[in-house]
């Protein structure tokens, strides 16, 4: 018992630490600072706050449109996970790595791309913008990822032969899937519904430019507070009401997802995927991949078409001016420094991450009960925590420690964790869960030590998941979330951050280098997506 | 199929793999190397002393010829370190939440919107600056000198050449756009999320007031009535919703820049003859952007030398071209482009700093209500 503890404490040791010190340590700094100013508590404010009918309409605004868009999401990604993890077809790879794309762009260029389609002089002719429609869209395009890469993720490694054996038995093709298959999908689907939910609970870029000043969410509140108003009281209250919606859903969540794990054997190999057959299956893959096309492909190609859009028509005359020798780009940083900036700290974000998620995972997968329930609430609570509020946070916390690591670049990656590691996390807990202990146990009758069962069992399973974590974790950094907007950098500008300077320049040479180079960003992740992707097969399912 | 060691050996080989790279690539960036040091090294026996480094804090937007930061490197044993803070904004609250152990020794950028601000939380240490003798005193708006101005600029509606012409002319002031002839064709920022938008709505209050018979709130009522189009910021205004120059939407009236003509012809490949947009002179704004010697600064003297610096002449002239305002200091070079296509406001609108610090809440909040 007392060494099962001691393991326990060993596992929680390094991503607890790093939670508490980058995470918890930072807010509740802030929160002290903006709530009692003076040392002192003073409600008066706080309450004042609450009170206001804004507040409640803001939260409700806030609620709604996260638990749509996390159904939406869920709709057209469920069947796109499906048909990714079961069906073999051509192009499917390519798909694959281009679904983590819209993942990365940064917001005023994904709504940009949307404007180019659903707003003035928009290609489809249909005035979205300003409409919940744009903003639930947007929210679909950013977190089709999620579901296709974390639910497809499992997917892809169920036997399909258990369900084919339930045909076999008399099950409706309805029947088997609702007995057989769904109960083993529904950890995942969980997961990626509580990301969802939560990078939507906090969307901030999609609902300014895509909603316009008529839709707020508590994020955004929680921004004018501090970064327009200087209100520091209220940004702080704003902040905590945020963790307490977060709190109680994450209550709800662990209570579903502890009565949904199940035991299954997963198949290591990629036995699942084949060709599809008869009309139906055609027909079903083609309408799939054409909805995924729609909501995903269709905005990247209005970039697209926006960066080779030239003054003499379509060419790379963007391109060019973007890596040549032009005395006259907005940037004043040459575009590969921006390029290896973002890869470096992506890298550095990824190495941070990983290690740390694969501890947590492990914990809260052998260790259940309430503190492993606790310790994976907490780690999903930067996700859904005011991008403001973190980067206060860093300022008015880090400076008492022995190294002043107010304005280090290693807070860039350290953010960029924070944000992955629930991605690394969930993408790992529910495969941990369903490794089937009689695998376990006859690998340890046969004479294996408990290491070499853990290497042989256990390793080969999550690697792939941790495979899919680490792509998030290279995504989320490349796509340089909210987390790190508000932190005081050193000045080695990312892609994300050129594509800003472009952008904030009149003159169509730097929007056309803007656009240039939102689609080098989106080249970068589809390369690095496909890298992460054959590493998968080849290093752990391979046959 | 049997399990073998290969697939932990590859999955261990890449994660070190990944690591090392990062960790070396990382110590890469971290340590930035210093042009001094590296540079030729000195034939006499004494060495000369470590320089001393100087942080300078400050917003997203800033920009400027490196080889200039080299000199005044070389010149003071100096290394310059850039340090990012956000939007101006976030900037001067994270200036103020680290007051009591600043992270940099000079900021700028903070502008007159956020001044009194800055002012009131006591971030800045008093410094004359040599050289702001020169600037005139509509632009020295801290009596005691506790920020130096180093740029300013005007917040100016440009419209669209193409859509107006002698039969249909464009809007002169800012009372015509309210008149039905122009319905539905202005953009304008949010003044609750936007640089821009805030001057804009500040323009309205320096020049309708707060009482009489037709109010700022009134004229925004108007606006409201002609169909204006309020966008959450800057890009989505112009780039978006605004149909000239590298605009791509609909609308040929918009809250931008005195100098987005100058960046129309600058940023565009070939140059035109003419600006494809133009500004209305009437209801600008002006912003002016201040540096200050933070309160606590490690190395207040360089600190004071970098303010200096940035009002030289050749500082100046630099500025225009990097962050398209104008430079303070009156003789400054100001190169050809701004000369052929930049727009002097003969009279822009003003308010006194405190005045926008002690009511802006108040205003967003009315204003809020009334263009709602």
């Amino acid at each position: 018992m007392a060494s099962r503890r001691a393991l326990t404490i060993a596992l929680a040791a390094l991503p607890l630490g790093f939670i508490g010190l980058f995470f918890v340590f930072p807010v509740a700094s802030i929160l002290v600072r903006g709530l009692a100013p003076h040392s002192v508590l003073d409600l008066s404010g706080p309450v004042a706050v609450l009170t206001r009918p804004e507040t409640r309409d803001l939260a409700w605004f806030t609620f709604w449109q996260a638990a749509i868009s996390t159904l939406l999401t869920l709709a057209i990604g469920l069947p796109g996970a499906f048909v990714l993890a079961r069906f073999d077809f051509r192009g499917r790879r390519l798909l694959n790595a281009l679904v983590l794309v819209p993942f990365v762009l940064p917001t005023v260029v994904v709504g940009s791309a949307f404007l180019a389609l659903i707003g003035p002089n928009g290609v489809i002719g249909l005035r979205l913008d300003h409409t919940i429609w744009a903003i639930l869209a947007a929210h679909v395009f950013y977190n089709c990822a999620v579901v296709l890469r974390v639910v497809g993720g499992v997917w892809a490694q169920l036997d399909p032969r258990t369900e084919e054996v339930a045909r076999v038995l008399g099950a409706s093709r309805w029947g088997a899937f609702r007995e057989v298959t769904w109960p083993l999908l529904k950890p995942a689907i969980l997961s990626a519904s509580s990301i969802v939910f939560l990078f939507t609970f906090t969307s901030f870029g999609v609902i300014l430019i895509l909603g316009g000043y008529g839709y707020a969410t508590i994020e955004v509140a929680v921004y004018r507070a501090a970064a327009v108003l200087l209100d520091l009281p209220a940004a702080a209250t704003l902040a905590l009401l945020q963790l307490g919606f977060l709190g109680v859903l994450l209550v709800v969540y662990s209570r579903l997802q502890a009565t949904a794990a199940v035991s299954q054997r997963l198949s290591t190999a990629r036995i699942a995927a084949r060709r599809p057959r008869g009309r139906d299956e055609w027909t079903f893959v083609g309408a799939t991949v054409g909805v995924l096309i729609l909501f995903l492909g269709l905005p990247l190609a209005a970039l697209v078409e926006r960066a080779l859009a030239g003054t003499a028509g379509y060419g790379l005359s963007n391109f060019s001016a973007l890596f040549g020798e032009s005395a006259r780009g907005a940037l004043f940083v040459p575009p590969i420094d921006a390029i290896r900036n973002s890869l470096v700290f992506a890298a550095a974000a990824t190495a941070i991450c990983v290690p740390l998620g694969l501890l947590a995972a492990a914990l809260i997968a052998y260790r259940r009960g309430a503190l492993a329930t606790g310790f994976d609430a907490l780690l999903m609570l930067p996700l859904g925590t005011s991008a403001v509020i973190v980067g206060f946070g860093f300022l008015v916390s880090l400076g008492q420690l022995p190294i002043d690591l107010r304005a280090s670049p290693i807070l860039i990656p350290i953010a960029h964790a924070l944000v992955a590691l629930p991605f690394v996390v969930r993408a790992t807990v529910p495969l941990l869960r369903s490794i089937d202990g009689r695998l376990r146990e006859s690998a340890a009758v046969l004479g294996a030590s408990p290491a070499r069962t853990w290497r042989m069992v256990d390793l080969p399973m999550i690697g792939r998941a941790l495979l899919v974590g680490a792509s998030f974790a290279f995504a989320v950094s490349l796509g340089e979330f909210g987390a790190t907007l508000f932190i005081v950098r050193p000045d080695a500008p990312t892609m994300p951050i050129a594509i800003f300077r472009l952008l904030s320049q009149p003159g169509t040479l730097a929007f056309g280098q803007a656009m240039a180079m939102a689609t080098v960003l989106m080249i970068v992740t589809a390369i690095a997506a496909l890298a992460f992707d054959r590493l998968r097969t080849t290093a752990v399912g391979g046959t | 199929m049997t399990p073998t060691n290969r697939p932990t050996v590859v999955t261990i080989a890449v994660v070190a793999a990944v690591v090392v790279i990062a960790v070396a690539a990382l110590s890469g960036v971290f340590t930035t190397p210093n042009p001094d040091a590296i540079g030729t090294p000195s034939p006499t026996p004494t060495t000369p002393p470590p320089p001393t480094e100087l942080t300078l804090i400050t917003h997203d937007s800033f920009a400027v010829t490196p080889e200039l930061l080299a000199v005044f490197e070389s010149e003071n044993n100096a290394t310059v370190k850039v340090l990012r803070a956000g939007d101006a904004g976030a900037m001067v609250n994270q200036a103020i939440l680290t007051k009591d152990n600043p992270l940099a020794d000079v900021l700028y950028g903070v502008d007159n919107t956020f001044l009194s601000r800055a002012l009131d939380a006591g971030i800045f240490e008093p410094y004359h600056a040599t050289g702001v003798d020169s600037v005139p005193a509509a632009l020295r708006l801290d009596a005691r000198e506790r920020v130096t101005p180093i740029d300013y600029g005007d917040v100016c509606l440009n419209y669209d050449k193409e859509a107006f012409g002698d039969a249909d002319p464009a809007p002169g002031t800012l009372d015509d756009l309210t008149k039905p002839e122009f319905r539905g064709q202005l953009v304008v920022e949010d003044p609750g999320t936007s640089s821009p938008g805030l001057a804009f709505m500040l323009a309205t209050i320096a020049r309708f007031g707060e009482s009489g018979e037709h109010t700022w709130l009134d004229y925004w009522r108007d606006l409201r009535a002609n169909d204006v189009a309020i966008v959450s910021g800057w890009e989505e205004a112009y780039q978006s919703t605004f149909s000239g120059g590298s605009g791509t939407g609909d609308r040929p009236l918009v809250v931008s820049y005195a100098t987005s003509p100058v960046a129309e012809v600058f940023y565009s490949d070939p140059q035109p003859a003419v600006a494809p947009t133009a500004v209305i002179t009437d209801g600008c704004f002006r912003q002016v952007e201040f540096a200050g010697v933070l309160a606590g600064a490690r190395q207040p003297e360089l600190a004071k030398k970098f303010v200096d610096y940035m009002l030289t002449a050749v500082f100046q002239a630099d500025i225009p071209l990097n962050m398209f305002v104008f430079p303070v200091v009156p003789n400054a070079d100001v190169p050809q482009v701004f000369t052929d296509f930049a727009v002097a406001v003969p009279e822009p609108l003003t308010m006194a700093p405190a005045q926008i610090g002690a009511n802006r809440e108040r205003w967003l909040n009315e204003w809020q209500a009334a263009a709602r």
